[in-house]
């Protein structure tokens, strides 16, 4: 049985828990012992992203301490990922603690990236009949080169038919602080990314970044769109079985 | 805020919510995307020849000096004259001194973003001469008074009905009777009727150059129009204003740069007019200037190449594949920017050439998607280095004193998973009572800044950390 560390990024475990509780079903059913150190709190990657890097450090050596002993840490964000697996190194450059967030960036995963190259798994015995599309998120795409792995776990998912959005792989304007800092820019690429998977006639947009659906929730129901959006994770813990209920199975979106 | 920020921000806002404008450019970039893909079909595979030209390059930079001495050396040879400008200022004064003891009274200018760096237009306006700008794009933006809204495509904003529009109004004489035409074929003879005129009276020619070859000597000047072959062979003096870090060692170099150019730049497979240009007119030819002169522009490209981190900025050959690719510019478009160079070399580059503390906000405008740096075909790390503006204007105390505070007490919040977690738990009980009271996206919001462009996601009772507590350990 594999050992699996969680790494739940903080807005996650404030704003989005069901995600996470998502992560643990689906990790649970191919066998994994499932660990949550509950000391971990935020990567750091706000600070870093504005700059911040002497506020992000520490934060990035107490990540370091959580999970010095974990055989793989699984996370449902390539962007968190990106963080520890990417700019952890760039961060402690020039310290002793290089070698070990190079050590912790080989030993930590995206989910979809887990599941597929790590558990050797692409069927989870998920069914969710509805037509699905893929948003790219950017840091799992152009940091970590995350694009197969999700569509080929939507691909064996049962009753779900995957559509291809136009520029799936276009930013759709979250940012980080950027969504704050410069609203109007960010609603607007928002905005874009809304037409397109609209267009496309997807009932739910998909991704692997919950933080980007987070963004692109937000401004398809300002617009009152149906397009619903959910997360990998919560499209593949669902199963069919009948404890489920009807609503469990947008879990960014609940019905309001 | 610096007043450069307050403008963007201003700008930001109108042009991201005028349809219209975003619709043209979107149309644009859509051609352009398609034109790419069926570009980058001629290279059988297109990631090795963006690693030589990024090669190329690094080898060019790391050896500037060495290169550059080879080009003037051999320019010379053949009778041109190389000045060394450190400053805009310099070459300003340079060529505006040229145009007086020259008695030039007219210049035609060949497309050059180096020429907007140094703004020489206005200044040889300023001595009275009559600038003409010759490539198309850019001589309607001339004539509409704006500076080119695309590095590459400076009309790129505007609908052929804004062009028949300007014409009418700015070029009368030279539409053709009762023309109400907005057929693009039409407008072009119209451009080409007054540009012709301009052509034969100027005594100068300006251009900048793709590259400064060093082996050859020779500049080398992509256009689309030709118009660079007609202001560098009638006008009695052609002055080449290029950039230092656009030399390249040897010639054969071009046989990939051009291709790869070619394609970034617009998805041609070649650009339609590749000119060498080694010197004057010699004895028994039949055309080409009296004088030619290169002048070598610093204007704070050698400090940049001394930040090892981030010379490879100086890889840049000015295709403009980044604006195309960045989801920001196309939101905002060129000139909201206000900068020469706009979009992400131009948030990397001007805070090297204008000051970090003015034009950081460029670097925080972007949600750092990679789309840049994944398409830059001299693999400039551009995504990366806007982390390192923001990192390093933290570093220099340009942030506000607020934001800085927020983020130490941040740290200390995310120091210990109890703060945290009660943070949180008071966070969310604290949201549910507004937004069950009406009051989300209202003054009293907290999260105001997001919710006044989105719909808050619904806030749950409990945190994951708390279901973990509860079922989740088994």
């Amino acid at each position: 049985m594999k050992k699996v560390s969680l790494f739940i990024p903080c807005f996650v475990d404030q704003i989005l828990p069901e995600v996470g509780m998502d992560v643990v079903r689906v990790l649970r059913r191919i066998g994994c012992q499932v660990d949550f150190p509950e000391e971990q709190t935020c990567c750091g990657q706000p600070a870093f992203n504005s700059g911040y890097w002497d506020d992000a450090r520490p934060l990035a050596e107490r990540f370091l301490r959580i999970f010095r002993e974990a055989e793989a840490v699984v996370c449902p964000s390539g962007s968190c990922t990106t963080m520890l697996r990417v700019f952890y190194p760039e961060l402690l450059a020039g310290t002793n603690l290089n070698g070990e967030a190079r050590s912790l960036g080989s030993r930590v995963f995206e989910f979809s990236e887990f599941l597929v190259n790590i558990a050797g798994v692409d069927d989870l015995g998920a069914y969710f009949p509805h037509r699905v599309a893929f948003h790219d998120a950017c840091h799992g795409l152009r940091e970590l080169h995350i694009n197969v792995e999700p569509r080929q776990l939507l691909r064996h998912v049962r009753g779900l038919e995957l559509v291809e959005m136009s520029r799936s792989e276009e930013c759709c304007g979250f940012g980080g602080t950027f969504a704050t800092k410069f609203g109007m820019i960010s609603a607007a690429m928002g905005e874009t990314k809304a037409g397109n998977a609209e267009a496309c006639g997807a009932e739910y947009l998909a991704s692997n970044d919950p933080s980007c659906l987070m963004h692109i929730d937000g401004i398809l129901r300002r617009r009152n769109s149906p397009v619903r959006t959910v997360h990998l994770a919560s499209i593949l813990a669902r199963t069919g079985a009948a404890n489920e209920g009807p609503e469990t199975m947008s879990r960014v979106r609940s019905a309001k | 805020m610096t007043t450069a920020a307050q403008e963007f921000l201003r700008a930001a806002a109108h042009e991201s919510t005028d349809l219209t404008r975003r619709k043209a450019i979107r149309h644009a970039i859509d051609q352009y995307d398609a034109a790419v893909q069926r570009g980058r079909k001629q290279f059988v595979d297109y990631e090795a020849a963006r690693q030589k030209c990024y090669e190329i390059k690094w080898e060019a930079l790391n050896h500037l000096d060495k290169y550059l001495l080879e080009f003037e050396e051999k320019v010379k040879a053949r009778g041109g004259q190389v000045f060394w400008a450190e400053t805009a200022e310099d070459a300003r004064r340079y060529i505006a001194d040229l145009a007086m003891r020259r008695g030039v009274r007219t210049v035609v200018k060949s497309k050059s973003m180096v020429t907007e760096e140094i703004h020489l237009t206005p200044a040889l306006e300023k001595l009275g001469l009559r600038v003409f700008e010759t490539d198309l794009g850019e001589f309607i933006v001339q004539l509409r008074n704006e500076p080119p809204f695309h590095i590459v495509t400076p009309a790129m904003h505007l609908t052929r009905g804004d062009i028949a529009k300007l014409f009418r109004e700015k070029l009368p004489n030279a539409m053709s009777s009762g023309a109400s035409s907005e057929d693009p074929p039409e407008l072009v003879a119209v451009a080409r009727r007054a540009l012709r005129r301009a052509f034969f009276s100027a005594e100068m020619g300006i251009t900048g150059a793709n590259f400064l070859v060093a082996d050859a000597g020779m500049i080398a000047i992509t256009t689309n129009e030709g118009n660079d072959r007609l202001g560098t062979a009638l006008p009695r003096l052609h002055v080449a204003v290029v950039g230092i870090e656009k030399v390249i060692p040897r010639l054969e170099d071009l046989a990939i740069l051009w291709p790869v150019l070619a394609t970034a730049g617009t998805g041609q497979t070649i650009t339609c007019y590749d000119s060498l240009i080694g010197g004057p007119r010699r004895d028994g030819e039949v055309d080409g200037p009296e004088e030619f002169h290169v002048v070598l522009l610093d204007n704070g490209r050698t400090d940049l190449l001394a930040d090892a981190e981030q010379r490879d900025v100086l890889h840049c050959i000015r295709c403009g594949s980044c604006l195309n690719a960045c989801p920001v510019f196309r939101a905002v478009g060129g000139h909201t920017y206000g900068t020469t160079y706009s979009g992400p070399i131009g948030s990397v580059l001007t805070p090297h050439l204008r000051g970090l503390n003015e034009f950081q906000h460029l670097s925080y405008a972007s949600s750092l998607c990679g789309a840049c740096t994944s398409v830059c075909p001299v693999k400039i790390d551009l995504h990366h280095h806007l982390l390192h503006n923001r990192r390093n204007a933290v570093r220099e105390g340009d942030r506000p004193w607020h934001e800085r505070a927020a983020f130490k007490l941040w740290r200390w919040t995310m120091n210990s998973a109890g703060r945290f977690a009660l943070a949180g738990a008071a966070g969310r009980a604290a949201l549910r009572g507004l937004y069950r009271l009406g009051l989300e996206a209202t003054a009293v919001d907290p999260l105001r800044p997001w919710t006044k462009y989105r719909t808050a996601p619904p806030i749950p009772r409990k945190s994951f950390r708390a279901m973990w507590r509860e079922n989740g350990t088994r």
